[in-house]
């Protein structure tokens, strides 16, 4: 059967010359990083090696990066060690209301441990409004942590704002906020540069490009307090014990040089299919309705609303085609509660659980598209004429 | 497959029986998930106490489809004492199971009859199902 895999916000398949780059650490050297013989010392030089790489894609220095397990992981360890590390100059935590759970819940952990979480709100293409974030920035906020781009959505946000506003709020030499961003869906794909966009903590993950899966990083900028993840031995500064992910992080490492060798093109790839899709899914499916803005979004992504149907139908009469998407639809969310990114850019709630999002990678083809294209709209009607919601 | 959604299940999400609009309905029974947003609009036709015939229109997941496909089926041809006996672990079994998370939508199911039964007794007797209203959303998950 035809598979045309549309979910790269979820998953992508490992490039595979990164492969090839992890097996000698596989099934080849096994040796542990912190020892002193051989082994060691060739799986410690890799690991350098990957920080280099991984480094260079973010304009970071090697020692600012910190391996991880996922974005998740980042995730958390940002949010819980920056705020257990700032909670003498304030309990104050902004972030915005179209955030990863990977984000929120933490948050909402830290609200029960006495920390005061502000959501600022976004507009209608899902972009956070930047008067209220100065707004809500006072002497007692200590960090602010921002998504660089929506998995739901596609939205970039403006980050080099975003952080401006962070700066310039606390003009009398007081320390500003801390300043993190979950780049996950973005870092790899977009050029994110951590210097120029002025960010603290920002959180990476390779799988979003071609990387393997379970391995991850936090890029802290150099004298940053944060409290340690894991505590034990003496890996990643000590900031995050544990044996390395030694294949993983050379994984992640060539990944990272490969997504930044190759951007250029990638991206001129995908804007073209990005284009193509939202072109022919404005002609033959009439009742799509795009979420997210139009021009600040990753170009891997096109999302939106169907009228009347629900997405994790789509997604099923889809999968029969053998073409992959994902929905935010509640009726796939483990909660059953309509998606909050959704509801936050203020769709309708009767429109909400049709939503479905396609993404696409560099090894999509605009055959893949012209088959989603064909597949996609009787679908739609099919559901149509199913629902009671659509009349007549 | 979704969930871990039986074989049933799936056939009846395809090829739904007994899907779309009925031309004068002698009940219609309109339920609504408020948790998770479903949907679901069942049609009946009664003719000396039977139901004749039934269809359904469903805003849902696959569950939400096939449970009311499901339920359409096991009622078409039952007197309406028989036909408010079917619960909605009666579709669960004949779908041959369904995810937990999913058992709220046969209960969406069983509410539809039942707002299309009772639907039809106002209509003919001017008195409802007694004490019938629909399941708190909470029930069946």
């Amino acid at each position: 059967m035809t598979t045309v895999y549309l979910d790269h916000v979820a998953a992508n398949p490992v490039d595979k010359r990164v492969a090839e780059t992890m097996m000698p650490y596989i099934s080849g050297n096994y040796g542990n990083p912190s020892a002193l013989y051989e082994q060691g010392r060739i799986a410690a030089q890799a690991i350098d090696k990957a920080r280099q790489q991984v480094a260079s894609l973010i304009n970071a220095k090697p020692e600012e990066i910190i391996f991880t397990s996922c974005g998740t992981e980042s995730n958390n360890f940002a949010l819980h060690g920056l705020a257990q590390a700032n909670i003498k100059k304030g309990k104050h935590i902004i972030t915005s209301a179209i955030e990863h759970f990977s984000i929120h819940h933490p948050l909402k952990t830290l609200e029960k441990q006495g920390f005061k979480v502000t959501q600022v709100p976004v507009d209608g293409n899902g972009i956070v409004k930047l008067d209220e974030l100065k707004k809500a920035i006072t002497p007692e906020t200590i960090l602010i942590s921002i998504t660089h781009a929506s998995n739901e959505i596609g939205t970039i946000e403006p980050i080099a704002e975003i952080s401006q506003i962070i700066r310039q709020a606390t003009g009398d030499g007081r320390q500003a906020p801390c300043f993190h961003v979950d780049a996950v869906q973005a870092a790899g794909v977009i050029p994110v540069d951590v210097q120029t966009l002025g960010i603290d903590a920002l959180s990476l993950a390779a799988d979003q490009f071609y990387g393997p899966k379970g391995i991850a990083a936090l890029y802290l900028k150099k004298g940053t307090r944060i409290l340690p993840f894991l505590e034990g031995g003496i890996q990643e500064g000590g900031k995050r014990s544990g044996t390395e992910n030694v294949s993983g992080i050379v994984g992640m490492g060539k990944a990272a040089e490969l997504a930044k060798a190759e951007m250029k093109e990638r991206t001129a790839l995908l804007k073209k299919l990005q284009k193509k899709l939202m072109d022919g899914l404005k002609t033959k499916v009439p009742t799509f309705h795009l979420t997210g803005d139009a021009e600040q979004r990753l170009p891997n992504h096109v999302s939106g609303c169907v009228e009347f149907i629900e997405g994790e139908s789509m997604s099923m009469f889809l999968d029969m085609e053998g073409i992959s998407v994902s929905t935010g639809s509640a009726c796939v969310s483990k909660a059953l509660k309509a998606s909050h990114v959704l509801l936050a850019v203020g769709v309708a709630r009767e429109m909400v659980n049709g939503s479905i999002v396609f993404s696409f990678g560099k090894d999509t083809t605009e055959a893949d598209i012209d088959y989603l294209l064909e597949k996609f709209p009787p679908i739609v009607e099919r559901l149509q004429s199913m629902s009671p919601l659509k009349k007549g | 497959m979704p969930e871990g959604y039986s074989e049933k299940v799936m056939d009846h999400f395809r090829n739904p029986h007994n899907v779309g609009e009925m031309k004068d309905p002698d009940g219609i029974g309109h339920v609504g998930n408020p948790v998770c947003g479903d949907i679901m609009e069942m049609y009946i036709k009664v003719k000396d106490n039977v139901i004749t015939d039934a269809k359904f229109k469903t805003f849902g997941c696959g569950a939400a489809i096939a449970t009311s496909s499901m339920m359409t089926d096991l009622v078409k041809g039952k007197t309406l004492e028989e036909a408010l006996k079917v619960s909605n672990r009666a579709v669960v079994e004949a779908l041959e199971g369904l995810p937990p998370r999913k058992l709220h939508c046969s209960v969406l199911a069983e509410d539809a009859l039942k707002g299309a039964i009772n639907d039809y007794l106002l209509k003919t007797t001017g008195k409802g199902l007694p004490d019938w209203k629909p399941h708190e959303e909470s029930e069946g998950h």
